[in-house]
């Protein structure tokens, strides 16, 4: 059996409360102790993390792997890579992929490519409706059977509100979470940038706030009404974190997650038409970004998320609104977690809940925390290491990235998932 | 990663490399592309004005030619249709004496980046100078700009709601020929602020050159959001908003406005935004009409205006071929020495040799 001791590390545990230095003992794919050396342990592997800290791996709540019908802006195998690299041990793939995640057979599809891919913890969102066109209720519960973790629309919106309706009424009949991104069709008009001063210069066809937090408000009035569990995904806004904070505090079973780059990008560093930027829901304002940060602190907000969109350099290539939208962003989701918490956003603890324990809670997982019994999935970084942003560093199949070039802090040397070392820089 | 490799392959150029508005401008703070009125100063709009100016005269020659760009090969590339702006690209390249090849290449809003990627590749490899751009898509003059060859000059002649920054230069060089002077003048710009190019660079141009006032009247609906942002003040009220203005710059309402719900119909706007002899009477008795064509007599016009004599309309189309003019010899460096400061140098220095 497969002994790991990781030594000397600091270990930041939040669920458990654990914040100090010391070992991790793991055997047979599970966490056995963080505190003393077990009985008769006999450590086949040590991994020396002076200097270093230790937490739970990350679990991203939404992630696109491409592959299938999109295998040409990335591959299952490139971004698994990624994904380790970045300390993601447990991710949820959204149900955009093509085909559509509204079958088993599909959801077993994607079952084999994970294990192809070496990296089993891939989850997957079932497509709430039938190839998400918003008209006809998926098989639910024949998705949850064959292990959809959530039921959701993706990045399209669900228009007809009766429709809505009953898809959470029958989700909540199945006890099936629903991630749902607001977005409200009509009032998104197509939009390519925030609906601000940038995009009023530019002349970019833009998206008001009131597309996401109309959209929010009415799920809101759904969610109690059907009794429907729901978590908010990819938050852009103000009024958005003002509005969940007053539907958690009113007693409604919700929560939220943000993407990082939202975190810190704003309308006003988008190079004028470079694509990297083009992202959705887009880059707000300054105001934004300060609520958003405020609701992580306040745990209104309790994820982050990567919302990884990996894309070919000819989606990338043209006019800014006919480019597609998204951002490869698994990579720096560390670093850019670190950095909020360099600039005092959020405590350390805080930043490592987010991408843990608080979306395992989310997913009702029995993992995100380093609690004896439970799935050896670690990630070992390094909080002060520089490390830039280019080709030989990176490595999703998809460079698009705003943040491309630059130098971040903190660096993954670790990921191991199920007791596995599955990535060492 | 295969990926990698073929990244590595590509043409220099085709990187994801961010934009920036000094892609407008060669190392020597020269004009290099044209593409919007943002991020030029006050001295470079003043070099367009006074260099068109010295090519005013060109046209009114028996030949009406001067030879500044002999030997250069200029794409009119035209993804929308368009007939006098082509027109008189086509004609102030011919006049510069330069080849002209047109291309209007019908696409639509959803056709992809390697197409627009593919065409400026291929025309590149016919060895060509100068691409004269029109575009649906805001950014794609820049997109193009950027990607395209180090030796060839990009001219934007209007890319979706972004920028019609030739457009702008043209007025501007109207109202210049008119009122001399920018500092004293109100400005009045009404109609289809949202949807309009020509709106965005003429703010720009107006208050780069220093204009007292830039006033938009439309109702809310054709307002794109925190316009105050671009340097305006904002009236909903065309005879209210028309008080003290010197400069009436009306903009085309498209029919697809109605259409898309933002307004209820062609004779409420002109009812309430349609310029009117009366509704005139309340800008400056000396103001001046101007429209970028093409116009909708009895939609946002009254054909008393548009043919009055408060009007400049046809000025402005003549005056569309020296701007032209000025502005490509400027960005392919062929103007013998830094105009500006003296007008008349080039057409009489080249005029004088044909």
């Amino acid at each position: 059996m497969n002994q790991i001791r990781i030594d000397h590390g600091r270990i930041i545990d939040p669920a458990n409360k654990i914040d100090r230095i010391g070992c991790v003992y793991i055997s047979g794919g599970k966490i056995i102790s963080v505190t003393d050396e077990p009985a008769g342990f006999k450590a086949d592997t040590v991994i020396d993390a002076g200097g270093q800290i230790v937490c739970p791996g990350f679990i991203d709540l939404s992630t696109r792997l491409r592959d299938m019908g999109h295998s040409r802006k990335a591959t299952f195998k490139s971004e698994v890579i990624a994904a380790a690299a970045a300390g993601v041990t447990t991710l949820c793939l959204q149900p955009d992929t093509v085909p559509v995640i509204d079958t088993p057979a599909v959801v077993e599809l994607i079952k084999e490519l994970a294990e192809k891919a070496g990296y089993p913890r891939i989850y997957t969102v079932g497509a709430l409706t039938q190839k998400l066109e918003g008209t006809e209720l998926s098989a639910m519960l024949s998705l949850k059977q064959a292990g959809c973790i959530a039921v959701g629309n993706a990045n399209q919106p669900v228009r007809n509100l009766l429709i809505l309706r009953r898809a959470m009424e029958y989700a909540a009949s199945h006890d099936l979470l629903m991630m749902f991104r607001p977005n409200d069709f009509w009032l998104g008009n197509n939009g390519c940038a925030h609906e601000g001063a940038v995009a009023t210069r530019y002349g970019l066809p833009s998206i008001p706030e009131a597309a996401e937090t109309i959209a929010l408000a009415q799920c809101l009035e759904l969610a109690e009404l059907t009794g429907c569990r729901v978590h908010f995904g990819q938050l852009s806004c103000k009024r958005s974190v003002i509005k969940i904070h007053q539907a958690k505090k009113y007693g409604l079973k919700v929560s939220a997650d943000v993407a990082v780059h939202q975190l810190h990008l704003t309308e006003n560093d988008m190079t004028p038409f470079d694509s990297a930027y083009h992202v959705l829901p887009p880059l707000r304002t300054e105001d934004d970004k300060q609520y958003l940060r405020q609701g992580l602190a306040g745990s209104t907000i309790n994820s982050i998320c990567s919302d990884h969109q990996p894309h070919d350099l000819d989606a990338k290539l043209g006019a800014f609104p006919e480019t597609e939208p998204g951002i490869s962003s698994l990579e720096t989701l560390l670093p850019l977690m670190l950095k909020l918490v360099a600039q005092h956003a959020i405590t350390l603890e805080q930043g490592i809940a987010c991408l843990s324990a608080n979306p395992a809670r989310v997913l009702r997982l029995n993992s995100g925390a380093l609690t004896p019994g439970f799935s050896a999935d670690v990630c070992i970084f390094d909080p002060k290491r520089d490390w830039q942003i280019n080709s030989e560093n990176w490595k999703s199949q998809g460079i698009n990235t705003p943040f491309w070039g630059q130098t971040l802090t903190g660096r993954v040397t670790h990921t191991l998932q199920e007791g596995m070392v599955i990535h060492r820089l | 990663m295969t990926y990698k490799a073929e990244l590595s392959s590509l043409p220099a150029q085709t990187k994801l490399m961010p934009f920036g508005y000094n892609l407008q401008l060669n190392a020597e703070g020269k004009l290099k592309h044209f593409l919007t009125i943002e991020g030029l100063d006050r001295n470079l709009l003043t070099e367009i004005l006074d260099t068109a100016e010295s090519f005013a005269g060109v046209s009114e020659h028996q030949v009406k030619k001067v030879p500044l760009l002999r030997g250069k090969t200029i794409v009119n590339l035209f993804f929308e249709n368009s007939t006098r702006t082509r027109t008189t690209f086509e004609l102030a390249a011919t006049r510069l004496s330069a080849d002209v090849i047109n291309m209007n290449i019908a696409t639509s809003a959803t056709s992809k980046g390697e197409s627009l990627l593919d065409t400026i590749r291929n025309l590149e490899s016919m060895f060509v100078d100068m691409f004269v751009v029109r575009h649906a898509l805001s950014g794609a003059a820049h997109f193009i700009a950027q990607q395209t060859a180090p030796h060839i000059s990009v001219i934007n002649a209007g890319d979706g709601q972004h920028a019609h920054p030739t457009q702008a230069m043209l007025d501007m060089f109207t109202i210049r020929q008119i009122k001399k002077d920018f500092s004293n003048l109100r400005v009045a710009i009404i109609g289809d602020i949202l949807h309009s190019r020509v709106a965005r660079s003429e703010i720009q141009a107006l208050n780069t050159l220093g204009a007292a006032e830039v006033r938009v009247i439309a109702p809310k609906t054709l307002l794109p959001a925190h316009v105050e942002s671009l340097g305006v003040s904002v009236s909903h009220n065309l005879s209210e908003g028309l008080k003290d203005i010197d400069v009436v710059m009306m903009l085309r309402l498209q029919k697809e406005r109605m259409s898309s719900a933002l307004l209820p119909s062609e004779s409420e706007y002109f009812k309430c935004f349609g310029l009117t002899e009366e509704k005139l009477k309340v800008a400056k008795p000396d103001a001046i009409v101007m429209h970028p064509g093409p116009i909708n007599r009895g939609v946002e016009i009254d054909s008393k205006v548009a043919d009055g004599p408060q009007s400049v309309i046809l000025r402005q189309v003549s005056n569309g071929i020296a701007v032209r003019m000025a502005i490509m010899a400027m960005a392919m460096q062929t103007l013998p020495s830094a105009p500006g400061k003296s007008a008349s140098t080039p057409s009489t220095a080249n005029t004088g040799t044909m």
